[in-house]
């Protein structure tokens, strides 16, 4: 039970079996949620229940208060937000005491995140075809082997494209998730990710898949000729299917601070982002950078991503998260 | 890079050199703000406090206030608190055991530690070293896999291990594989795992243990948010690491994961990571890194990149050219720009020159300007031979030729010739009148400024 995110680590092949004993077996997700980001909370919730202890809410309760939020990776303009609309709660309701803090602090989070709950939807398109983007190590390829284990168990065919070209290994790390999965990995020698997602769409229509999964090589925001070719990969691909890519997933490390922004904003200025992944919640990070995002590029969070083992990727809640972060 | 910290940094700077007297509150004023840019950029916020409380103390102190330009010796107190935060020197492997060296990497998953492992392993093969790599990740799939095909790329032996093997007899048989075949230096990369995860702790324990290395090396990616004093913490709690390493410094991180690793660690960081080529490792200079974050610039790093990366024959060659008063043409002037971008380009170079001189430069991106560049080499490649050598025969029907073999209209052919024309003058000035009249002519005429 505890042992949740070492499973099928080791032996690809008992990963099946792993799977279908966890899906039985699992605890609710907003207790894995809450058990992942335990670590966040009782760093967090140790300070918040400091402050939300009771007492008066005075300048140096907003002061502390800020100091959390900003430690959360939440950011300055973002924190700022969210004081001003807590300040706004506290005069209009009339609240006292530091107790009824925390009810307001957690509304106005909420607030500012749930427009981002919007699920994703791959009913709209076959094939549907995903395009996943983001800095290196973000962790794309193994988001990219969940996604196919969660579709597949919605009973849904699925066709992976190993468009990194550039990362050695890349395509044989695609390849161990696809053996796991059972899922076929187009892949080719050339070192054009273009082409290779452009055969696995075609591939996908003439066997009538129902998702493409097209993983692309990371890179950083700044180097100017990796985005443009990251554009060009997408206009390819609309050139095997219109309208496709019918989602670009932008996945995001949950350890990125500010940066995080950035990366938000450069990649969907060059290919507009339709969703977002925040992968890696499991560690001590708090992933308080998704305020900022959402109030800087409020793009919806699709997934979140809560340990190693396969099934470790969820749709992300904003309820839940909120509450399991604040709890 | 730490673009944001030293844009914010300069501006209360600014604020401190206009002020003729400091009192307590301008200097509270000011600090404030420095906490605030310091926070934006992700420095973890412990170590803020102890940086303002340290500089705040020496600002109050004697030597600022008795300094007849006080707002000067806030500055000098800020960077050296901000070059000690770094680390105070530069730090170097330490290579000097008996052979074979152990290098042990550690970090988070993708934080770069086997990328970060080929590039050291290519560092010090140029520096006539015999170096094996080998890895113990048997969690990742084709992690090994990665090493192996970057090792062979570099021409470095990789050990032949998989991942149906235990991390600690990898680790055994390794060391056993070096000492025979005498090696100088292994390079022992691991899986990524997060500092709270006990299991995967006690492994990497156990293979320091096992391997005794002479320098743990501790990966951060440069991108990492405040939850870097967490990761830091539990690492050097785990192991007695000798360094640190930050990956991804070319992408426009704030760069605070630097401070407050080296804060909480203790440990220099030895290296950077500033590109994802096996040639991105640089040693990384304390000094060097606070003037650039308070926007002093960092000229050295730009000297030592100009030497290695422009041709010296090529820019020799021109140099005479001009002084022997031949014209400057436009094969010489696409060599300028192919120079200028093999140096990295236009926003590398602005990112090391010091804040006024980048100001003076123009307010463009670095990007736009690398563009520029990249179509005036497109427009002088559609140019014939004799054209390039003799721009004053293109005409309209020459010039509507070129535009169409560069993909570009009339009117940038134009525009192109009228920076190459500004260039020739210079070049002109410089043959005559030396650099300084160049310097006072180059105000403002980049290629690609407009």
């Amino acid at each position: 039970m505890f042992n949740l995110f070492k499973k099928d680590k080791t032996d690809p092949a008992d990963a099946p079996a792993a799977i279908t004993s966890q899906e039985t077996s699992s605890p609710s997700w907003t207790e894995r949620l809450k058990r992942s980001l335990s670590k966040t909370r009782n760093q967090l919730g140790n300070q918040l229940a400091g402050l939300f202890g009771g007492g008066k809410i005075d300048e140096d309760v907003y002061e502390e208060l800020e100091t959390i939020l900003l430690t959360s990776d939440v950011g300055v303009n973002a924190t700022q937000t969210l004081l001003e609309d807590i300040r706004g709660r506290v005069k209009r309701q009339s609240l006292n005491d530091t107790t009824q803090l925390k009810q307001a602090l957690k509304e106005a989070m909420l607030d500012l995140l749930q427009p981002l709950q919007q699920p994703l939807s791959t009913s709209t398109h076959q094939p549907f075809i995903i395009m996943l983007v983001g800095v290196n190590g973000a962790g794309k390829t193994t988001t990219i082997g969940k996604l196919a284990n969660l579709f597949q168990a919605e009973g849904k065919s699925v066709l992976i494209a190993a468009g990194d070209t550039f990362r050695a290994a890349a395509r044989e790390q695609l390849q161990a998730w696809g053996e796991r999965n059972r899922v076929h990995v187009v892949s080719n020698q050339s070192g054009d990710a273009a082409a290779v997602i452009f055969d696995a769409v075609n591939s996908a229509r003439a066997k009538n898949i129902d998702i493409v999964l097209a993983d692309t090589a990371g890179r950083l925001p700044t180097q100017l000729n990796l985005m443009e070719e990251i554009a060009k990969v997408k206009r390819v691909i609309g050139k095997a299917m219109p309208e496709a890519p019918h989602e670009i997933l932008l996945v995001l490390d949950a350890n990125t601070g500010q940066n995080a922004v950035m990366q938000v904003m450069a990649f969907d200025d060059a290919l507009k982002v339709s969703g977002l992944v925040l992968t890696k919640l499991d560690g001590t990070a708090k992933g308080g950078v998704i305020a900022a995002i959402a109030q800087a590029r409020p793009i919806p969070i699709r997934y979140i991503g809560l340990g190693e083992s396969i099934d470790d990727l969820r749709t992300f809640d904003a309820a839940e998260f909120v509450e399991a972060l604040l709890s | 890079m730490f673009e944001n910290l030293s844009g914010r940094l300069q501006g209360v700077i600014k604020n401190l050199r206009g002020q003729a007297r400091l009192t307590e509150q301008n200097i509270a004023d000011a600090m404030r703000e420095v906490r605030m840019a310091l926070l934006e950029a992700d420095v973890a916020l412990p170590v803020v406090k102890d940086f303002i409380a340290r500089v705040k103390q020496r600002a109050e102190g004697q030597e600022v206030l008795q300094s007849l330009t006080p707002g000067q010796a806030v500055i000098k107190v800020v960077h050296d608190e901000l070059t000690e935060l770094m680390g105070a020197r530069g730090e170097v492997l330490d290579l000097a055991a008996v052979p074979p060296v152990i290098i042990l990497m550690a970090g988070l998953q993708g934080s770069g530690k086997t990328t970060t492992s080929a590039k050291l392993a290519r560092l010090l093969k140029a520096q006539k070293k015999k170096v094996l790599l080998a890895s113990a990740d048997v969690y990742r799939p084709a992690a090994i896999q990665q090493l192996k095909t970057l090792a062979q790329s570099l021409e470095v032996e990789c050990f032949d291990s998989n991942a149906g093997q235990q991390p600690a007899d990898i680790a055994s048989a390794t060391l056993d594989f070096a000492k025979r075949h005498f090696y100088d230096v292994v390079i022992f990369d691991t899986a990524g795992r997060l500092g709270i995860d006990e299991a995967m702790m006690n492994e990497i324990r156990a293979l320091h243990a096992l391997l005794k290395p002479t320098e743990t090396l501790f990966v951060v990616d440069a991108m990492q948010g405040q939850d870097a004093v967490n990761t830091a913490r539990a690492f050097g709690e785990a192991l007695p690491l000798t360094g640190v390493v930050l990956t991804k410094l070319d992408g426009d991180a704030r760069g605070g994961a630097a401070l407050s690793v080296r804060h909480i660690t203790g440990k220099p960081i030895k290296f950077i990571g500033v590109s994802e080529k096996v040639d991105g490792l640089e040693p990384f200079h304390p000094e060097r890194m606070a003037s650039r974050v308070l926007g002093m610039g960092d000229v050295l790093s730009l000297i030592e990149q100009a030497q290695k990366t422009v041709d010296i024959d090529e820019a020799k060659k021109l140099a005479d050219k001009v002084k022997s008063g031949k014209s400057f043409d436009l094969d010489d002037f696409k060599m300028q720009m192919q120079q200028m971008r093999n140096m990295g380009g236009i926003g590398a170079l602005m990112d090391k020159l010091p804040g006024q001189m980048a100001g003076m430069a123009g307010k463009i991106s670095g990007d736009a300007g690398d563009k520029a560049i990249r179509r005036i080499e497109g427009i002088i490649n559609s140019m014939t031979p004799l054209e390039r050598r003799k721009p004053e025969v293109i005409k309209a029907t020459r010039k509507r030729r070129i535009a169409d073999g560069a993909g570009v209209h009339v009117q940038e052919v134009n525009r192109m010739l009228k920076q190459f024309e500004e260039a020739q003058k210079m070049m002109k000035m410089f043959s005559k009148g030396g650099a300084s009249k160049l310097m006072r002519a180059m105000q403002g005429r980049f290629p690609g400024l407009r």
